[in-house]
């Protein structure tokens, strides 16, 4: 099978999900009562709800991260035809790597890496 | 070696359905009859795992696990299931509804494309695509969408820490999973999946790779491990800080698509390491032991694939149940101080060896 496969399989997870789910809908029991749709915690009353400003320490590490994950896709095509293009595929991912290197070393250098 | 060969197989029943009908509702029966068999298999492998880990669970603190229903509580998952599937589905009144419902496809949906890659047996693969490798890391990333959007969606604090915190996690040790299969793609110069199955026919790459293959491969199990939150990297919801992370407001059956989703990415991981770095189906051979390798030959593919994953999947299981869970700075110190630089350093030593052809 083609491409076709991905719609195939797209389907399938789709009727797998959307089938259970609507069968819970259909046999499941309801029952109302006001703190069953409250958020969960710890029992204690819910005060305001999540949507709210906090600081995510993890946002530095989401920057570097879209660097590196652009320079894997550059590194895809080069991994194929390393084996036919030789040396001189080698020397380019050397000088490729060294700029990377570069890059890593200088966001540690600068505390990006540490968790504050 | 054709003894199991699948492709006679599918095309014998491909000419059965042209007898009969015609072309158009040919290809419809197939894709039916292909949709079927993936519904039953992940459903089968699903509860399949659930009951395994609770074993192995159970081994490791000298318990028995489950045993009550069924022969050695083999139905009791079935069982599970069926209980999750009556149980009402709740709510919070505040949740943003539409992305709250839309969460669990996304990651079961996720999961299924990356399933359907993966090379079974010969001749028995839905999608051989010619950038395999790549369009499965892609499509496992899909996963932290429908996990920051069940955390998000929920209007809880707990969930939306555990979001956070999985998002950070899977993005950080994606890069080593790409990385560190990488590496075999300069061996086998193709990310077609089965064409790097075809060129470990002689050997497996953990063994033709020398070390650097070997350093590869205990990455690619490391960020993997972590890459599908389970312990010792379970952050996203570990279960004494977070009470369940991300999935803390589901219930009932879109519980259960988280439950089975994770698991099911944990199947991905270790069929991913067994195709890529221990052959796939293919048999276990040495050179020059030729009588070895003619019985090695009569062990069926399917056996050979899920005994490599399987085996991979009890050591996966093992990581959770034997180590401490990490803190959140440990674990991205890791991934970016240890596994990174080694990464960038292993893909250049496996180019070198390949230039210089010492790879066997």
């Amino acid at each position: 099978m083609g491409i076709e496969a991905v719609v195939l399989l797209f389907v399938v997870g789709l009727f797998l999900v959307g089938s259970a789910v609507i069968f819970a809908h259909f046999f499941a029991p309801k029952s109302e009562n006001h703190s069953k749709f409250e958020a969960y915690e710890c029992g204690i009353p819910v005060r305001d709800g999540a949507w709210m400003q906090f600081n995510v320490g993890y946002y530095m590490y989401a920057l570097i991260y879209l660097v590196f994950d652009v320079e894997i896709v550059f590194l895809f095509p080069w991994a194929e035809v390393m084996h036919d293009m030789g040396t001189s595929a080698f020397v380019e991912v050397v000088i490729f790597f060294a700029v990377l290197g570069l890059g890593l070393a200088y966001a540690w250098k600068k505390n990006a890496l540490k968790w504050q | 070696m054709n003894l199991y060969d699948f492709s006679s197989l599918t095309q014998s029943i491909h000419q059965g359905l042209s007898a009969m009908m015609a072309p158009a509702w040919v290809t419809v029966t197939e894709m039916v009859l292909v949709g079927v068999v993936f519904l039953l298999f992940y459903a089968l492998v699903g509860l399949a795992l659930v009951y395994i880990e609770r074993k192995v669970c159970a081994f490791i603190q000298n318990r028995l696990g489950p045993n009550r229903v069924g022969p050695y509580g083999l139905v009791q998952t079935v069982a599970d299931l069926i209980k999750l599937l009556f149980k009402e589905l709740l709510m919070v009144h505040k949740a943003d509804k539409f992305l709250f419902n839309l969460a669990p496809f996304i990651v079961i949906i996720a999961s299924f494309l990356a399933i359907g890659a993966l090379p079974f047996a010969k001749g028995l693969q839905a999608l051989d695509l010619n950038v395999g490798l790549f369009y499965i890391i892609s499509v496992t990333s899909l996963t932290v969408l429908g996990i920051l959007l069940a955390g998000w969606s929920s209007n809880s604090k707990y969930s939306l820490l555990g979001a956070m915190r999985s998002g950070a996690q899977v993005i950080s040790y994606e890069l080593s999973v790409g990385m560190s299969l990488l590496t075999i793609i300069i061996f086998s110069g193709s990310m077609q999946l089965s064409v790097i199955v075809d060129s470990q026919a002689d050997g497996w790459w953990l063994f033709k790779g020398h070390v650097p293959a070997f350093i590869a491969f205990v990455i690619f199990l490391v960020a993997s491990t972590a890459e599908t939150n389970r312990g010792p990297f379970d952050m996203a919801e570990a279960e004494s800080e977070l009470t369940a992370g991300f999935h803390t407001e589901y219930s009932g059956i879109k519980f259960a698509f988280f439950f089975l989703a994770e698991y099911m990415n944990m199947f991905l991981a270790a069929a991913l390491a067994a195709t890529v770095f221990l052959g796939g189906w293919q048999p276990l051979h040495f050179g020059g032991l030729e009588a070895f390798n003619r019985v090695m030959d009569f062990i069926p593919p399917l056996v050979w694939f899920f005994g490599k994953t399987f085996a991979l999947i009890y050591i996966i299981m093992l990581f959770k149940w034997t180590f401490p869970r990490l803190r959140i700075d440990q674990l991205l110190t890791l991934e970016w101080k240890y596994l990174l630089p080694i990464n960038l350093v292993n893909i250049l030593v496996v180019s070198w060896v390949v230039l210089k052809g010492w790879h066997f």
